[in-house]
């Protein structure tokens, strides 16, 4: 058997309560374009970071030309020429120094010894190289804080280069660039490949998978699936595999009567990535906004509830045009959110359950000069505790002490006692166990059933197929199909929200 | 995010429990111990420290401090911060001198026209922290230099007196009535003074607003999100803020009945310090009114204390500094 470029083998890695690698495997040849793909938190980006040496505590072993190697520090990872790009490029930049210095970095870290003085014409005229082999047309003395996204994705494969770099992992690179910038991408990887570079590729954009990779690995829970050629798949092969077999049946069902049109959203735009989105949500009627991760759904969200900027388009609520101009317009014109971001967006870590519930409707909660009624907190707190089924010692006690699943219910508990019309869920079972899960899932539908109009954004499809009535399936920030989630599955769902469209 | 908190919960266990317990008693009852403490070395080393006149000494010298500091508590409330405070106090101070002796105005109208200053310097403060969104603490220094020069410009580098000289040769004709000189004296100072911390704690504790103001301090973007309006808030904060400190001005000028330069900038580094060392008081973890009355309480048993203890006066900056240093570790230990 010819030995492998690259062989990880048998990879087992936990964290605390999650088994996210089992025995996962990989392998690649020099040249090779590998894609990378499972659904979210399958653990292609977990094995990749074990591949960088980001994770140290793993078992299994990892195989370089046939000999076996350790990785155990990024340091490990680059000395065997194994770099990586990540998705979020502006963690790895430094703004306020230039193109040249920042591709340039790890020299400057690790390569000065004993130097003191840096010698600026030599890293630009260094730098000025890779971006010349690389043909990318910015000058190595500009600033990247004023460099695009895709630029400054290409100072990132620049630096990678810069140094030894014999297999270059991309994750999810593509995810926010534009058409032509992804081709302009894809020129590079292909040089890259010309000169024998590995390629890792990881995407939730399967389409554009077929025009670049040679071969596909397929994960699921922590596992490794499958390996083809990508000559010999098909996106549905692909899209099952990621799958597996069905879930068990998590999702409550309920009875409700679909009525009027409540809330309808006509041509909405934003100035970054939402393009022109219209939908419609009935009374007791709960869609779903899927899309990949990227696609822009929180961002329709916060354009809905008046948290974004220079929104364009019309919104109806009840057949009136409102214009919410901030979240505190929009909730007086009775809508409600429940942001993706809990801990940055949603809750209060430093305050306790009682002050988190009233937090969105202290109005109810008031007497005369606006002093605050206690009791009456405690007792609405205390009553949707119960409700909700908050596992908490106390009311008293701080949402820091909550487990994350606690913690979502009572960022929903807050706007349950607000008497909203139009209920703006994003992401709301993100870092939620799955007994939590199903609570959450009964409490939206328990909405709907009361006749409120529920918009449900997710990238998890089977959450989509299992909770909605309607979907409206967002790619690139834009609607692309609308269908109804009884007549359709989960593979048609990700067939559509990977860009495919019907032929 | 959620594994912070989890080694958290793990890591405590293993300190051991009574030091744990310990740690947050101190936290908690650290302040009033100390000022416990002090009041009994104290009056051990001189009996009449704990005379009836005495105590109304320290109460009348924390006044302008308290009233100065709960306007710099309103602004911690929503995460910020101001260091204006100090050169707001001097403005008023100089501005109600100015009204009587240079205008010959009535009381009421040299109080309002002093206010009407520290208000549009709130004003101006809040719209560069909420619209242009300066960081808090940067802008403020900058308008801490502004209207410290504007105070100075204003006065042109003068003391203004009762019967001052004027630039022209003459003597200022107008008089600061009996009436205003009431406000600086006892009891009315301290009254004042204890009105002003009532009416914010309940304020900050018992209304809508105040706990809006908290929700917004704790996470802006959940306050916002939320449905808050968070930037009517802000503005408020930074509006009461100027005022408070105003007012601690104008009972500053009161008590003197002079304007000299610069006369409020050296209440800032007290404020500060009362406001941080409320913080930790009784366990509250938040900027609150009746902690920065306690936080002044200590400064100004600690100042009454020393001089009584001979301490000469250059030396008392110090101390301050020192308790102000310990109040901080107890509070951020915490927090790590």
């Amino acid at each position: 058997m010819m030995t492998m470029a690259l062989e990880m083998k048998d990879i087992t890695i936990d964290f605390p309560g999650v088994r996210a690698l089992d025995q996962a495997s990989f392998q690649m040849d020099a040249g090779d374009v590998h894609a990378l793909i499972g659904a979210n938190g399958a653990g292609k980006s977990t094995l990749m970071k074990v591949l960088s040496g980001a994770y140290t505590h793993y078992t299994g072993t990892i195989l370089i030309d046939g000999k076996e190697v350790s990785i155990r520090s990024p340091k490990d990872a680059k000395d065997y020429g194994i770099q990586i790009v990540y998705q979020e490029v502006d963690t790895a930049l430094i703004p306020y120094l230039t193109v040249g210095e920042n591709i340039m970095l790890n020299h400057l870290v690790s390569d000065m010894g004993k130097k003191q003085w840096v010698n600026y014409q030599e890293i630009h005229h260094n730098a000025s190289k890779v971006l010349e082999e690389l043909q990318i047309s910015v000058s190595s003395r500009q600033l990247v804080s004023s460099l695009t996204l895709a630029e400054k994705q290409m100072v990132l494969i620049a630096r990678a280069i810069s140094s030894k770099c014999r297999f270059l992992i991309l994750d999810e690179p593509t995810a926010p660039l534009s058409k032509s910038e992804t081709d302009q991408l894809f020129r590079i990887v292909r040089q890259l490949q010309a000169d024998h570079v590995g390629i890792i590729f990881i995407s939730h954009r399967l389409q554009e998978l077929f025009e670049i990779c040679d071969n596909i690995t397929v994960m699921r829970n922590g596992r490794f699936i499958s390996e083809e050629s990508i000559k010999s798949v098909t996106v549905n092969d692909i899209v099952e595999k990621m799958l597996g077999k069905k879930m068990d049946e998590q999702f409550p069902r309920m009875e409700k009567t679909i009525g009027e049109p409540v809330f309808e959203v006509a041509y909405l735009k934003d100035t970054d990535k939402v393009n022109d989105v219209s939908f419609t949500v009935h009374s007791g009627e709960v869609i779903g906004l899927a899309g990949l991760v990227g696609a822009g759904k929180t961002e329709i969200c916060k354009a809905l509830f008046g948290a974004a900027e220079k929104v364009e388009g019309s919104i109806k609520l009840n057949g009136k045009i409102i214009r919410p101009k901030t979240p505190n317009h929009a909730v007086r014109q009775g809508l409600a959110f429940v942001p993706e971001e809990r801990r940055k967006e949603g809750i209060l870590v430093e305050e306790d359950v009682k002050t988190n519930i009233t937090s969105a409707n202290l109005n109810q909660f008031t007497r005369y000069f606006s002093f605050l009624n206690f009791s009456k907190e405690k007792k609405v707190a205390a009553q949707m505790v119960d409700q909700l089924d908050v596992k908490t010692p106390t009311i008293e006690t701080k949402l820091q002490n909550l487990s994350g699943g606690n913690q979502q219910k009572v960022a929903i508990g807050k706007w349950l006692v607000t008497d909203a019309d139009v209920y703006i869920f994003d992401e709301p079972t993100k870092g939620v166990d799955v007994g939590s899960k199903k609570d959450i899932f009964t409490l939206i539908l328990e909405l709907a059933k009361r006749g409120k109009a529920v918009i449900y954004a997710s990238g998890e499809l089977s959450e989509i197929i299992g909770i909605t009535d309607r979907a409206y399936v967002i790619f690139d920030g834009q609607v692309v199909k609308e269908v109804k989630t009884k007549e359709v599955t989960e593979e048609d769902l990700l067939y559509y929200s990977t860009g495919g469209r019907d032929e | 995010m959620s594994s912070k908190s989890g080694d958290a919960n793990l890591s405590s266990p293993k300190q051991g429990k009574s030091g744990f317990d310990f740690f947050q008693f101190l936290y908690k009852y650290g302040t009033i111990i100390t000022i416990v403490l002090l009041i009994i070395i104290f009056s051990i080393a001189n009996p009449s420290f704990l005379q009836m006149n005495n105590i109304i000494n320290i109460l009348r010298s924390i006044s302008i401090v308290t009233i100065i500091a709960i306007g710099l508590t309103i602004s911690l409330s929503v995460n910020g911060f101001d260091l204006s405070i100090g050169s707001v106090a001097s403005l008023a101070n100089a501005v109600v001198i100015s009204m009587f002796v240079w205008h010959s105005q009535p009381t009421v109208i040299a109080i309002i026209v002093a206010l009407v200053c520290a208000l549009l310097v709130g004003l101006l403060n809040a719209f560069l922290i909420v619209k242009v969104r300066i960081p808090d603490m940067l802008l403020t220094l900058a308008t801490m230099f502004v209207v410290q020069g504007v105070a100075l410009t204003y006065t042109r580098s003068a003391t203004i007196s009762e019967n001052m000289i004027m630039p022209d040769g003459s003597y200022a004709e107008g008089k600061i009535p009996d009436t205003f000189g009431m406000i600086g004296k006892v009891p009315l100072i301290i009254i004042i003074m204890f009105v002003i911390v009532i009416l914010v704690h309940i304020f900050l504790t018992y209304t809508k607003h105040g706990r809006y103001m908290y929700v917004i301090g704790g996470n802006q973007e959940a306050a916002r999100l939320s449905g808050i309006a968070v930037n009517k808030y802000k503005v408020l904060a930074y509006v009461l803020s100027a005022l408070f400190a105003a007012i601690g001005g104008i009972v500053l000028a009161s008590r003197v009945m002079t304007a000299e330069i610069n006369a409020g900038s050296s209440y800032l580094m007290d404020a500060v310090a009362a406001a941080f060392i409320g913080l930790s008081v009784l366990g509250a973890g938040k900027p609150n009114a009746f902690g920065t009355f306690i936080g002044a309480v200590l400064i100004g048993i600690l100042a009454n204390g020393l001089v009584m203890m001979s301490v000469p006066y250059y030396a008392m900056d110090i101390v301050k500094g020192a308790v102000f240093a310990s109040a901080l570790a107890l509070t951020y230990y915490k927090m790590k």
